[in-house]
Order: structure tokens, then sequence, then C-alpha cells
């Protein structure tokens, strides 16, 4: 019996007594209705549970990206029109964050305009190659794949204690460099530094997801394609360029779809590893909406309503644009 | 292939490392990938590795720089007339012979010291260049049962948050989206694909989004500070639903008609005979879920505002400004927060590595 065969006996084990009491239910549910309208009522809790907690709060969102004060329920917070929003966009010169209202905002903005493809730059390229070398006639194959992968399944604030660890001012990453002559450095404490740690460590911990998603398209190439390549004496380059780049194309288009959402909603790991310091210096976009919203008193919802509506704008058009250039790929 | 053709008595270790599946000899870009390889592996497991072992060091240890690479821990003596035991030093004396003594305070760069063995000789001073301390490799279990002991048995309140919600969440995860998923899968009825689309529609909303609102629900529902109102908002995950009716829809419709034949109720039907068909499905969305609530973070962040509400994640991430820095106490804490998760890893590898390469979802 397989690990999850087991599992599900388990699970299934735990359940039946609640099953059993909701058989009689569902029978007579099915005696009222009838068959026809059976599949409403399967249906029924998964949609309360969407419409509650996915689709109307994009509407209640709007609502409170309109409407001002620190009170949580909508009916008591008085309509304020684009309030909120020309709040956000009240700036002097808008190259210049100091300049705006909402200074933060705008360098969370600008932080997000680097860290995003930067990040999902660096994070495709090494997870390809990763891919690359373990669709390879390797040995040991499970157990590199292993190491790449076992991040992934890390908590987020696992994996930010493990870096702030190592990067600290005594850490391992200090002790090697001392060791080795040079003076060593305080890493998350430098605008710059603490950047490239925070590209650094969001890539370790998620470059595996994407390794394995790589993986599986490069084993769906037909063998035989490199066969022919190889009886035309091909270098590993050009077999590379002209037949792996080209047949990987719409992994890699889901791949980079899937790794700029993920990249844009960043939050977790850099709010244990950086708290979005040194100042601003790594303070993201979702970071920003946490910190309006949640974080300062007074609570601004709105204003962080506002900023997330403007985020899932952004990321709906990106996802469109993708899209588009995916299919008129497709066409030609 | 060419291991069979190797004899053993030419079966050099090269040999052994170039040897290959397929044919072909040892190219240069397989010393490339290997290099690669080697350099990914430690990259990726030392960091952690390294935590494992620093969470087995005493305080003292963990506070030396450069850091020590296995845990040592000061050996120390009971001298007559002190209430503490002393830490032991070697110390090179003016005639080059090494005496074992043990340090009373240390003064600026002299140290005084007095031999254990002989405590009416009096104190002795030493330049504090000339004495290295005694030490033995030695695991800091104690870091562990302080840990566990501690605050009030605070710690097994998370565990038991983080539990319950990743269990209770799954638990209804896995019924809920495999009701949906048979009724859109086994049914032909008006508005299927509405409810289909409705529910796939919500893959293009983020959480982080939808944070506000979702916590105002949360508020109404008077689950502020309650683990349900993190299990709620996060049960009907369309990745789960999707992928169960692609599976279900492989299930032939054959067997249901046979059962009502039976007179088999719907929900038996569904209870009995598609359910247990769909383990693998079940399976791959259950680790899923169970990760994906184990790590959560942001919500439960949001939600549970209460310390008695804390999950193991949010305890873990609060130690670090709480206690100033414990660093062996939250390094025992956060090897054992991941460890549940490097545990089922090693069982569940294949399912979860297949899980993500059909379907691209976490």
């Amino acid at each position: 019996m397989s690990a999850g065969t087991q599992f599900a006996a388990a699970a299934g084990a735990v359940v039946a007594l609640p099953a059993r009491l909701v058989e009689p239910v569902m029978y007579g549910l099915q005696r009222l209705l009838g068959i026809r309208r059976m599949p409403w009522v399967f249906l029924l809790p998964n949609l309360v549970a969407v419409i509650l907690f996915a689709l109307l709060p994009v509407f209640i969102n709007v609502f409170y990206s309109v409407s001002g004060s620190d009170r949580l329920f909508p009916w008591d917070r008085p309509l304020v029109g684009g309030a909120n929003y020309a709040t956000l966009f009240d700036c002097d010169n808008f190259l210049d964050p100091s300049t705006c209202s909402r200074d933060l905002f705008w360098r969370a903005l600008g932080n997000s305009l680097v860290f995003v493809p930067v990040q999902v730059t660096a994070m495709i390229l090494i997870a390809l190659l990763t891919a690359i070398c373990l669709n390879r006639d390797i040995r040991a194959r499970g157990f590199f794949r292993g190491i790449f992968f076992f991040p992934v399944m890390l908590s987020p604030v696992v994996v930010a204690l493990t870096w702030q660890w190592i990067l600290q001012r005594n850490g391992a990453l200090n002790g090697l460099i001392s060791s080795a002559g040079l003076t060593p450095v305080n890493w998350l404490v430098f605008p710059n530094t603490a950047f490239f740690w925070s590209v650094f460590v969001t890539v370790w911990a998620h470059m595996g997801f994407y390794t394995i998603i790589l993986l599986a398209g490069l084993q769906a190439i037909p063998r035989d394609v490199y066969e022919a390549a190889r009886m035309d004496s091909a270098t590993p380059w050009r077999v590379f360029t002209r037949i792996t780049l080209p047949l990987l194309k719409p992994v890699l288009l889901v791949v980079f779809i899937l790794a700029v959402i993920r990249s844009v909603q960043t939050f977790d790991e850099l709010y244990v590893l950086t708290g979005g310091g040194p100042g601003s210096a790594t303070m993201l976009m979702v970071q920003y909406i946490f910190e309006v919203g949640f974080a300062s008193q007074p609570r601004n919802f709105g204003l962080a309503a506002a900023a997330s509506l403007l985020l899932g704008v952004a990321l709906l058009i990106f996802t469109g644009i993708q899209m588009r250039i995916s299919r008129s790929g497709r066409d030609d | 292939m060419t291991e069979a053709s190797m004899t053993k008595t030419d079966m050099s270790v090269s040999a052994f490392l170039m040897r290959r599946r397929g044919r072909g000899r040892f190219h240069w870009t397989d010393g490339l990938t290997y290099a690669y390889l080697l350099l990914g592996l430690v990259v990726m497991f030392v960091p952690v590795l390294w935590v494992v072992v620093s969470s087995f060091k005493t305080p003292a240890n963990l506070a030396e720089f450069p850091p020590t690479i296995l845990p040592f821990s000061a050996e120390t003596a009971v001298v007559e007339g002190f209430d503490e035991p002393l830490p032991l030093f070697d110390v090179v004396g003016e005639d080059g012979e090494t005496v074992r003594l043990a340090q009373i305070r240390r003064v600026g760069i002299q140290a005084q010291m007095i031999d254990p063995a002989d405590p009416e000789a009096g104190r002795i001073v030493v330049p504090v260049e000339n004495a290295t301390p005694v030490r033995r490799v030695y695991l800091a279990f104690e870091n562990y049962t302080n840990l566990l002991a501690s605050s009030g048995n605070q710690i097994w309140r998370y565990v038991f948050n983080s539990l319950f919600i990743t269990v209770v969440a799954t638990v209804i995860t896995l019924v809920m989206n495999s009701m949906a998923a048979f009724a859109l899968s086994k049914y032909r009825f008006r508005g299927s694909n509405v409810a289909l689309v409705s529910i796939l529609a919500t893959l293009m909303i983020p959480a982080t989004v939808v944070l506000v609102p979702t916590y105002m629900i949360v508020a109404q529902l008077g689950l502020v500070g309650n683990l349900w109102g993190v299990i709620l908002p996060t049960v009907a995950t369309p990745t789960g639903v999707f992928l169960l009716r692609q599976y279900m829809l492989t299930i032939p419709d054959e067997l249901i008609e046979a059962a009502r034949m039976d007179h088999a109720s719907e929900w038996r039907i569904f209870w009995r005979i598609i359910l247990p068909l769909s383990s693998p499905a079940l399976a791959v969305v259950a680790i899923f879920s169970i990760l994906s609530r184990w790590n959560d973070f942001l919500l439960p962040l949001v939600v549970l505002n209460r310390r008695e509400s804390y999950t193991l994640q949010l305890a873990l991430a609060s130690f670090q400004t709480e206690y100033g820095i414990q660093y062996e106490i939250l390094l025992a804490m956060t090897t054992l927060t991941a460890l549940p998760l490097a545990c089922a890893f090693i069982f569940l590898q294949r399912y979860i590595t297949t899980g993500i390469a059909s379907t691209g979802i976490k």
C-alpha cells in the first residue's frame, strides 16, 4: 500500500462518523429536491465559501477604496470618492518619492519594479539551468532533485530565520569571510546588500518549484529529436537554442507568468528577514498594504484597498498581455 | 550496458564515477553538470544543516566568532572555594610546558587561573594569549528541553493551533472540493459552466489583494483571534476543485448508472464509489493543503491577534523581536517547525513533484 492510499484511508477513518450523520440528511434532501437538483446541493458549500471569501471581497475592496475613515465595517464608512487614489498619487515629482504625501507607497512601488524583474529573471535562469542539469544522464538524479526542491516545503518564516542566522554580523558567512582574511560585512544593514540577499533568499526558497515544472517540460520533449540532432553532429549550444528552447516555450511561459504573480506578492520571507528595511530599502507592495491597513495606527483600510486594487489591476493587465502574446505566437 | 561488460577487476573509482547509463563516453559537459550540482548541494542544503547544527550549541558557543563548525562546550572543573564550575584552559607556561588550569576571571589581557589539582597553591596570573580553552563536542539537547518546558508550555499551544488549523482545514477542503468536483464532473445541469468558471476565476485573485475585505468578513463572523477565522477563508481552493474534477472525469459513468440501478442515493454514490476511486488526486490535494496551511503566514498574522491563538509560524516570527534574541531557543524552534515537513517530504516527494509537474500549482 502506498503512502498516499494509506493517508487516504486514515483521513477516511477520521471523517467516517460525521459522514454517517450526513448520509440521512443528504438522502432526505434528495427525496425532497429530486436527483436533478442534487448537483447544487453538492456544489453549495464550496460555492458559498468561494463567494464569501473570494468573489465578494473583490467588490467590497472596490468600496473600501472609495470610502474613508478607520472604521472596519462598510456601513460605518463615509464615501470619499477618489480621495484615497488622489492621496496615493499626490506627488510634486513622480520620480522623487520624498515629494509625495505617501512616499512609502512610491518607494514600495519602486522597489517592486526593480525586485520583480531581477528576481524573476534570476529565478527562471537558475531554474532552467538546474532543470537541464537534472534532465541529463546523471547519477543520483532523485537525490539532487530532492536537494533542489526541498526549500519549497520550508515555511517562509523558517527560510527567513535560516538566512538571517547565516547573514547576521557574527554569522557563518562572515565567519568564512574573516577566516579568508577579508573584512566581514553587515549584510542586512546596508540597502544594496540587503536588497541583493532579499532576491537571493526568495530565489533560493522558490526555484525548486519552477525547476520541477521545467524538468517535466524537458522530459516531455521526444528523445528522437535529440537523436536526430546528434546524427547531424549539432553542437550542444545549437541543440539548446534550436530544439530545447522552442519546444520548451509553452512551459516557460507558464513558469514566467506564475513567477511574476508570485514575485509581485512576495511578503512573508522579507517581512521576517529584513522587515522591509533598512529604512524602506526592501519594502515591497504587499508589505506596504499590510503596514498601511494593519500594522500602523490608525488603520487606513481605504488606502490599503486602493493600493491592493492597483496591484490587482496591474497583475490582470500583465496576465492579459502575456496571454495575447502567447496566442499570437501560436498562430505563426 | 557498459556495466555488464565491465569486469570487477578493472572497475576503478573513476570508471565507476564516469560510468553512464546510456552509451557514449564522459563528455566535458558532464563535468560541468556535476560541478553545478555539487555547488547546488552546498548552497541549498548547507544553510539548513547549519541551523540544525547550531541549534545544538550552547549559548557561549553560539556567541563565538568565527563560529565553530561542530557544537562545542567548554570543559569545566569544580574547584574548592568556588560555587560555580570553572572553565578549564590549557596554558603554555614560560618553560614551554603545558598545564591545565581553571580560569577564575579574566581581566583585560590577563587571566586569573587556579590549579584545580592544587587549589592551595593560590592564583596564577597568565596572559590570555597563552591559554586555549579545553573543549569537547557536546550536543546541547537542553536547548530543546528548555524550549519545550519553558514559558508555561506555550509552545504546545502553538503546536496544537498549527496542527488544528492544518488538519481541520485539510479535511474540510477535501470534502468540500470533492463534493463540488463531483457535481461538476458527473452531472449535466444548467449553470454548471457558470459555477465552474466562477470557481476557477478565483485563481486570478491573489489572496493578498483581498486581504482587507477578507479580514472584514472574518471580523463580521466574529472570528478574529479564532482559529476558524484562518480555516474558513482558505478551504475553497479553486485548484483543488479543478484537479479533482479533471480526475473524476476519467471515472466511467457506467459505475454511477449501475449504482443508481441498485437504488444507491446520490450521496452514497459520491461517498462510496467516487471518493475512494479518486484517492490519488485526493492525496495530491491533501498534500498541498497541508503544506500551505502549515506554512501560512499573512492571513494568520492579520486574523490571529492574541498570543493564545498564535500558530507555530507566528510564534517563531514574533520570537526574535520579543525576547531580545535568544538564539539557542530560536534555532531549536526553527528546527522543530521545519521537522514535520522534512519528514513528510522524504515519504511524499514523488507525489509532490508529480503533483506540481502535472498541474503547475502549489
